[in-house]
């Protein structure tokens, strides 16, 4: 449920920064699908954080490339 | 922010190459942007050699006569009479080069004394040289911040910075440039018990903007955490001694490390980091880009440290380094160019340009009329902005600041940007 609720959170996050009006699954890419530059990636990143008052540093968002990998970081850094 | 010409300073992933095997590939993108560039008849802006160079001001660039408003020479140390003696005599006695690591045989009296001549600068216990600047921000900020460990940094922090980052095991944190609540929540974030380094810079010098360091050293210190300050833009023009912004904001006291650089004001190369944390010497053997790298030549450091006690007499050639700052933004902003700060904040102003086609333009315009400036276009500029960025000289004259304005005029209309 906890996954639920982060999804439905960061779906709304999102909106404001999906210019392109892409279709977003688990799957798509930030780099690749959405196209953000890296100052996109960083106000998201802190929507994000100031949303669930966490940290997602550099070296985690290394490891997020996919919209599914967020939230599932995302969930996983709420539990900790 | 640097000069990162075709490189952003933070780190970016590298684009996927087409043809599997050559490993060139990936770079195909910036290959085809340059192609184009020069294709349209320009100049090329990062291939500009000085033939003969006149004084710290004037040099010689493709056969013509050129005011240099794009060098970091900002104290015009260079062709000070007493530190090219003391070059020169440190050549004579000491040599063209140590040939080998400061902790092995590369120690010489010259590097002691550059050193002291630091301690003496900056009125704290300890300095250490490392062989350029890069290498100073690379070897502290990878040492000192460890596994477990949470660095905090700015998003427009110098390429080294990142680099730094990059090279060390340290949780990578960054914020909103020069954004003291954005900082404030990530330093509350960080898991109790963990070590954190705030690291900030004096002077931004993509657009020449400061810091607001008094109120960000308070808060890192609030919040538990180590600040390194990067003054290398700011040294020997700001502050009343030409510390830096962090002596300007009164905070230099509560500053763990100030990295700084001898290849600015200082007028060679070399770099350095200054501290008064009682355990520093340590650094010395545990710091891999220290260590593992061939020392500065004694001609080098003899060069610095005349240069750095010259540089704490400096007074009145800081006065008129900050009247050249002023003169220039009123100047440019009455002639309707759009600059990077509202108000003149160091000897960098920076001129947006309206694109990269017609910041390309004025450049070479502007190189044409005889002057130099320096040309940042993103990935290296913050916001993708395309910059000409001017670094001002305690060597240039009120006339040459005059005739500078006169060029950006002519240059300006003919490109159609005023």
């Amino acid at each position: 449920m906890e996954r639920d609720d982060t999804k439905a959170r960061i779906d709304t996050l999102i909106e404001p920064f999906n210019k392109k009006g892409v279709t977003i699954g688990k799957d798509t890419t930030f780099a690749g699908d959405l196209e953000w530059d890296s100052l996109t990636v960083m106000d998201f990143v802190a929507a994000i954080e100031d949303e669930f008052d966490i940290i997602i540093s550099m070296n985690q968002q290394a490891e997020i490339e996919t919209y599914g990998q967020l939230i599932d970081a995302v969930t996983k850094l709420r539990a900790a | 922010m640097s000069e990162g010409i075709d490189t952003p300073d933070k780190p970016a992933a590298p684009a996927v190459a087409d043809e599997p095997g050559d490993l060139f590939s990936k770079f195909d993108p910036i290959i085809k942007q340059r192609r184009d560039l020069l294709d349209s008849g320009l100049e090329d802006p990062f291939g500009l050699v000085m033939e003969r160079v006149l004084s710290p001001v004037t040099a010689v660039c493709n056969g013509r006569e050129t005011i240099l408003l794009g060098t970091y020479n900002y104290m015009g140390m260079t062709f000070d009479p007493d530190v090219i003696e003391a070059g020169k005599t440190a050549l004579d006695n000491f040599g063209s080069g140590t040939t080998g690591s400061r902790v092995l045989n590369g120690t010489y009296v010259g590097h002691r004394d550059v050193e002291k001549a630091l301690c003496e600068f900056y009125g704290m216990d300890h300095a250490m040289v490392f062989s350029t600047g890069y290498q100073a921000n690379l070897g502290i900020i990878s040492t000192i911040a460890g596994k477990g460990d949470y660095i905090v940094l700015d998003i427009d922090s110098h390429a080294s910075i990142w680099d730094g980052c990059a090279m060390g095991n340290a949780e990578v944190v960054p914020f909103k440039h020069n954004d003291l609540e954005a900082m404030e929540k990530r330093l509350k974030r960080i898991p109790e018990g963990a070590g954190k380094l705030v690291v900030l810079e004096g002077v931004y010098s993509m657009l020449g903007d400061i810091a607001p360091l008094k109120d960000m050293v308070r808060i890192a210190k609030e919040n538990g955490a180590m600040v390194l300050v990067d003054e290398a833009h700011s040294m020997g023009f700001i502050g009343p001694n030409g510390r830096g912004v962090a002596e300007d904001q009164g905070v230099l006291d509560d500053v763990d490390f100030i990295i700084g650089t001898f290849s600015k004001s200082v007028g060679t190369v070399g770099g350095f980091c200054v501290s008064n944390h009682p355990k520093f010497e340590i650094m010395r053997l545990v710091c891999r880009p220290y260590v593992f790298t061939a020392s500065l030549p004694p001609s080098v450091v003899a060069t610095a440290a005349t240069s750095i006690r010259k540089l704490m007499h400096a007074g009145d050639k800081r006065a008129h380094l900050w009247d050249n700052s002023k003169r220039l933004h009123k100047g440019l902003t009455e002639l309707g160019f759009t600059l990077g700060t509202s108000e003149p904040q160091s000897a960098i102003i920076a001129v947006i340009m309206p694109d990269l086609e017609r910041g390309a333009a004025m450049w070479e315009a502007l190189l044409k009329e005889g002057l130099y400036v320096n040309l940042a276009r993103p990935p290296a500029t913050p916001a993708g902005m395309t910059l000409l960025r001017c670094s001002l000289c305690a060597e240039h004259s009120e006339k040459q600041v005059g005739q500078i304005l006169g060029m950006f005029e002519a240059a300006g209309k003919a490109v159609g940007i005023i």
